[in-house]
């Protein structure tokens, strides 16, 4: 079962050294817009990589929203993330095209690969699992997205060959 | 050699074969020989099977290179750009000579795709240089009123090109009709059906003509904002809008004033969607802009009535609002001109799935589903017998081969039981399981189901439950009738498209390919052999050289057998995971 989404409702434990000055700038060009919560949220994900839980504080004392609000919010929308993620996240196609073209491959090799299951993070922190439900990129179907960089017409090993090229790099 | 150009389609297909590369490279070539040709950059022109794609233009005509790599670009510098020899055997389209990808350009009409993979996105200029915000200028020009433009939208017959299919021109009439001292209008970009991809194609290769066709839609319904509502995945297609805004507010096409009208105000802003399959539904887009949970709510109001913050909305689709500048500079006559009694225009298509040509194509409606999948996708690879076609996404259904001659329209897409949809066509083939692809659907639809209506959040769960053991060899005798009162129940008893449609794909399947469903049921066996775990391994004791390889590598340690002798599979430990299938070299190993 492929792109039945992760469900992520559990709030990561709280830090006390997350620097939450750098929420200002957003918080003040956000204030007072009308339906700032989701831009606030994606912007919030953007600076830390997920929503830490000191910043639903911060952003509800702030902004007057609810946290309640805020939490409905962040658990709707499969782009938002409650807990920390690796420095890449390898985001596996699993749309009609791909999945007809057994795309399902592509996960169980990097399943194996980076010895995580889908959605996981891998020990070494630097990679996250996902499936997604399509990338628009069905003509090269199957994809997988790193970053903002495309890969098509995979194969499992050509994925996992992939991986070890950025693990490569990384460790220069 | 001067007054070369050369263009590399540079689109997120493009990019993901490689194009970029191929761009470098150009450049470093030009560079290196001090080159005068001029290098540009444009976006998906749709021929995606095909991609990395350079066109060279020289003083004789227009020359598109497909399937470009490093090699060919230093073979189509030197013979092409240095000594005008044209590189024949990389052509794949030329104005010059007949080519084998001809075909596939003959059979097409290009309205929405107009300008895709012939103009430089980022250039405002090239989109003007071929009628860019002509249309736009025409009206304010010949000074038509607000019922002029929205009768040539409805004479021209444009249905929504999202997938309801609702006639455009009547939705601007209700918007328009709605006196308020706000209004608003949006571009539906949250592309969610799998297999979709053409207005990501569209934003990321033309960008203008959906700002321009938004601009047309503000003057007819006096609207004074604009919102595009984009997925966050597409984020080339947000950096293009970004770009495409950012040169319109500079021409003074987009802010006070406009076009130089008194009182002409209009902007445009991009809200970048979270991820929500519901959200392409009208109501649920409106709450998630409004920075709310997706969901959707009970229409009337509709909301040309009551929209966004309670104002009249209207919104329309990528595609749609790309049609829109063409119909007013073209006329109504001329866009009727083609397509059938109840579907005018022109439809664009995205071919994926089990086709020699997948990309992206535009024909005029009443097309046969065959032309479209033998003629201009090429039929199916590696000889392979064409199957059926899924149409319409998770809120359609799967077409069978004997109904390939179905046009394309709404009305006839519909009587087969798929819809029309947002246009993607997935093509299955003799090894894709039907089963298997209704599963694939409901486990998308029960995941993004926004768990409003009770029957859509558990009834579509319970059908996957269903799905799920059938395809693992656990079906039982009623599943199918289950099956269809669940999908009943869900349709009438769910508020919005989602609900009511996500039984189609189960529904189609189950009446064209309902002896599938009773093989995985009665005999456990998957006739596709998709589903693995109702495959039986054997190995041919003829065939088997008794190498080992199956032996050392099986994870359950099912294969028995001594070295140079044939291996046995030991059935009631295998678990199927096909690994001595795909190892073995002397094809020793069947599957049934």
């Amino acid at each position: 079962m492929r792109i039945a989404r992760v469900f992520q409702d559990k709030i990561a434990e709280f830090h006390s050294d997350t620097d939450l000055t750098l929420l200002e700038p957003v918080l003040e060009k956000y204030q007072n817009v009308k339906g700032n919560l989701i831009p606030i949220l994606q912007h919030t994900q953007d600076i830390f990589g997920y929503i830490p839980r000191e910043a639903f504080i911060k952003i509800s004392e702030t902004t007057g929203l609810k946290l309640s609000d805020l939490y409905g919010v962040a658990t709707f929308y499969a782009q938002f993330r409650l807990q920390p993620v690796g420095k890449h996240i390898i985001k596996v196609c699993h749309g009609t095209a791909c999945h007809v073209q057994n795309s399902n491959k592509i996960t169980d090799s990097l399943e194996d690969a980076l010895n995580v299951k889908d959605g996981e993070t891998s020990g070494d922190g630097l990679f996250t699992l996902e499936s997604v439900a399509c990338l628009g990129c069905c003509s090269l179907a199957p994809v997988m997205m790193i970053g903002v960089e495309t890969f098509g017409k995979l194969t499992g090993n050509e994925a996992v060959r992939i991986i070890k090229e950025i693990k490569i790099k990384e460790s220069i | 050699m001067a007054n070369k150009k050369v263009i590399v389609g540079l689109g997120s297909c493009g990019v993901a074969a490689g194009a970029a590369k191929i761009f470098d490279k150009l450049e470093s070539l030009k560079n290196a020989d001090k080159l005068s040709f001029e290098l540009k950059k444009t976006s998906c022109i749709g021929m995606c099977f095909r991609e990395p794609l350079v066109e060279v233009i020289d003083e004789t005509g227009n020359f598109l290179y497909g399937n470009v790599d490093e090699s060919k670009v230093i073979d189509i510098v030197e013979r092409h750009i240095k000594n005008n020899e044209p590189v024949k055997e990389f052509v794949v389209h030329s104005n010059m000579f007949a080519c084998a990808d001809d075909y596939f350009f003959q059979t097409q009409v290009k309205i929405a795709l107009r300008n895709c993979g012939l103009i430089d996105p980022e250039s405002i200029e090239e989109y003007e240089s071929r009628e860019g915000y002509n249309a736009i200028k025409k009206i304010l020009n010949e000074k038509w009123s607000n019922e002029d433009v929205i009768k040539t939208m409805i004479d021209s017959g444009l249905r929504g090109r999202g997938g309801g299919g609702f006639p455009t021109g009547m939705k601007w009439k209700f918007a328009f009709n709605n006196k308020a001292d706000q209004k608003y209008i949006i571009c539906n970009a949250d592309e969610g059906d799998p297999g979709a991809f053409m207005d990501r194609s569209l934003l990321e290769g033309d960008p203008h003509a959906v700002l321009e066709g938004m601009i047309i839609g503000a003057y007819a319904i006096q609207a004074t904002s604009g919102i595009i509502y984009c997925r966050a995945e597409y984020p080339l297609a947000i950096k293009r809008l970004n770009i495409a805004l950012e040169l319109a507010r500079k021409k003074g096409y987009l802010g006070k004033s406009i076009f130089g009208v008194d009182g002409f105000d209009f902007d445009i802003y991009i809200k970048e969607g979270a991820g929500a399959f519901v959200c392409g539904e009208e109501t649920a887009l409106i709450a998630s802009v409004e920075g709310k949970r997706g969901m959707p709510r009970i229409r009337p109001p509709f909301p040309a009535a009551s929209g966004l913050w309670k104002k009249p909305t209207n919104i329309n689709n990528v595609e749609t609002f790309a049609n829109v500048p063409w119909i007013i500079l073209n006329g109504a006559a001329a866009y009727t001109k083609y397509g059938t009694g109840k579907s005018k225009g022109t439809k664009v298509f995205a071919l994926a799935g089990k086709i020699r040509n997948s990309g992206l194509v535009e024909v005029p409606m009443g097309i046969t589903i065959r032309d479209v999948i033998i003629k201009l996708g090429g039929g199916i690879p590696n000889d392979k017998k064409f199957k059926a076609v899924q149409l319409g996404g998770p809120s359609g259904g799967c077409i069978p081969e004997y109904l390939a001659d179905t046009i394309v329209d709404y009305d006839s897409v519909t009587a087969t039981g798929a819809i029309m949809g947002s246009g993607g066509m997935v093509v299955m083939d003799e090894t894709t399981c039907m089963v298997d692809i209704a599963r694939f659907f409901l486990n998308f639809t029960q995941a993004e189901s926004c768990g409003k209506c009770t029957f859509c959040r558990i009834g579509t769960k319970r059908m996957l439950e269903i799905l799920t053991r059938i395809t693992e060899g656990k079906g039982q005798e009623g599943d199918i009738e289950k099956l269809e009162e669940l999908a009943y129940q869900i349709k009438d008893n769910s508020l919005c498209g989602l609900g009511q449609t996500a039984p189609n794909p189960v529904l189609t399947t189950l009446k064209y390919f309902r002896n599938e469903y009773e093989a995985h049921i009665r005999d456990k066996k998957c006739p596709a052999k998709a589903c693995k775990q109702l495959l039986t391994y054997t190995i041919d004791p003829e065939k088997c050289t008794g190498c080992t390889v199956c032996a050392r590598k099986c994870p359950a340690g099912a294969i028995d057998g001594e070295k140079k002798l044939p291996h046995l599979i030991r059935q009631e430990a295998c678990i199927k995971c096909g690994d001595c299938y795909s190892r073995c070299k002397f094809e020793a190993i069947g599957v049934f």
